[in-house]
């Protein structure tokens, strides 16, 4: 699959279909990859394919020095090729200025990553060339894709209260999680605007509040579940849980999940007259 | 706070062109409700962001009332499904933070319910009170609590130490 994967975008390169391809390089260690940018047919030997690319590589679609390398061509897995379904979607990219190269997964990480558990999109869903064998995508039940959620929410209102406390308060506010994310993709984001001052930049638990709770929600009915803000953190915050709980309302009230079709209305952008309303009074 | 009465204090985001009409209309009918709610006026309730609703609470409000025109009524055709939307994930995900959700109340009121305006505003800051000061959010650590929340946390802190 590594030399199909190689050929593939040497191909690619020497055409000049694309300028760059993005995907995932040998890292310092053997249980870690890295990025890697390959602009040169004669470099392709750097780019490989194991059980340990578990990064979403759509977030450098978002960064101006990747940007600037010119069109692209990314090695996605299913789940990553969500992202490129949600960024059409919301105008942020066009389909003619990324080359996807998809690759059929059985899931990353060692021990296996919580969000290959209950993957659905062992071959992705939308791409330009697929590697590797094709796979079907069987759908997984409803209460089996959030089973992580239901422990935290049996707590009680001041245990939730507590847990969340506790976790918030190791936030250092670096922002980690937003960079990371392929889909906070503002130019400039809420927690810079100080006219006026939304979301306080002390690392304090009043503030830290505010921006995890905004980031989460700014994530609603986005969010493709690649865990990678929750990855990236260096106080180890359960971020993921946040996104998750928006994912199963967005779901459950909108019968809307993100990335998986092209021609579904984006659920924050439109509304149906009988959406739910029994806890207004 | 043994000594004093606990007295809510309750945020009401109204849309300009329903709710606030209709508390106006509970005034000119000189109709009573409990004095604990204090209004602030935007054109549709499409247009709240829930930042608003986090920010009210950082600066010491114990219940949240937002309150805009009926489905189908919005003066800006939409606004107000849209803002259903947002309250229909954003909700949950206070609850989930361990936000008790009776502190953050939605209604449909338009002009001409002054008498609804009444009950929902009692209904909440009874429900408040019973709550209680919403203490474990104005407890939280703050570094400079008189540069990043003004008046709010230091009355809500006097009253409750």
């Amino acid at each position: 699959m590594i030399e199909e994967l190689r050929k593939k975008a040497e191909e690619l390169l020497k055409n000049d279909t694309v300028k760059v391809v993005f995907g995932y390089g040998e890292g310092s260690v053997p249980e870690r990859t890295r990025p890697v940018f390959i602009t040169k047919p004669e470099d392709v030997n750097k780019l490989t394919w194991n059980k340990y690319c578990v990064y979403n590589l759509t977030t450098y679609l978002k960064r101006q020095e990747t940007r600037k390398l010119g069109k692209p061509a990314l090695i996605l897995k299913g789940c990553d090729a969500r992202t490129i379904i949600v960024l059409l979607k919301e105008c942020q990219i066009k389909r003619e200025d990324v080359y996807i190269i998809g690759v059929t997964c059985d899931g990353v990480g060692d021990p296996l990553a919580e969000k290959c558990k209950a993957c659905d999109v062992h071959t992705p869903l939308i791409y330009d060339d697929l590697v590797g064998e094709k796979r079907e995508n069987k759908e997984v039940p409803f209460e089996e894709r959030y089973a992580e959620l239901d422990e935290y929410e049996k707590l009680g209102e001041k245990e939730k209260w507590e847990f969340w406390q506790k976790q918030f308060e190791k936030c250092i506010k670096c922002y980690a999680c937003s960079n990371i994310c392929p889909l906070c993709f503002c130019d400039r984001c809420i927690v810079e605007k100080n006219q006026p001052q939304w979301i306080d930049p002390s690392a304090h638990a009043r503030g830290n509040l505010s921006w995890n709770v905004t980031r989460a929600y700014h994530l609603a009915g986005r969010c493709i579940n690649c865990e990678e803000c929750q990855r990236v953190c260096p106080v180890d915050i359960p971020l993921n849980l946040l996104n998750k709980k928006l994912a199963k309302e967005a779901e459950r009230s909108f019968n809307y999940r993100p990335g998986y079709n092209i021609d579904d209305e984006l659920a924050m952008s439109t509304y149906k007259e009988d959406d739910e309303q029994e806890f207004f009074k | 706070m043994s000594e004093t009465k606990f007295e809510p204090k309750i945020i009401a985001f109204l849309c300009n062109w329903c709710t606030y009409a209709g508390a106006d209309l509970a005034g000119t009918g000189r109709k009573e409700y409990q004095a604990n709610v204090r209004i602030i006026k935007l054109p549709c309730t499409g247009g709240i962001d829930p930042l608003f609703l986090i920010k009210a609470f950082e600066r010491g409000a114990d219940g949240i009332l937002v309150s805009g025109c009926h489905p189908g009524d919005c003066h800006y055709n939409s606004g107000n499904y849209h803002a259903r939307r947002r309250w229909n994930v954003f909700r949950p995900l206070l609850e989930f933070c361990g936000i008790n959700p009776d502190r953050i109340q939605f209604s449909w009121i338009s002009a001409a319910e002054g008498g609804k305006w009444v009950e929902t505003i009692n209904g909440i800051v009874d429900a408040v009170r019973e709550l209680g000061p919403f203490e474990s959010y104005q407890k939280l650590n703050t570094i400079g609590p008189e540069v990043s929340v003004s008046g709010g946390a230091t009355a809500a802190s006097s009253e409750t130490g």
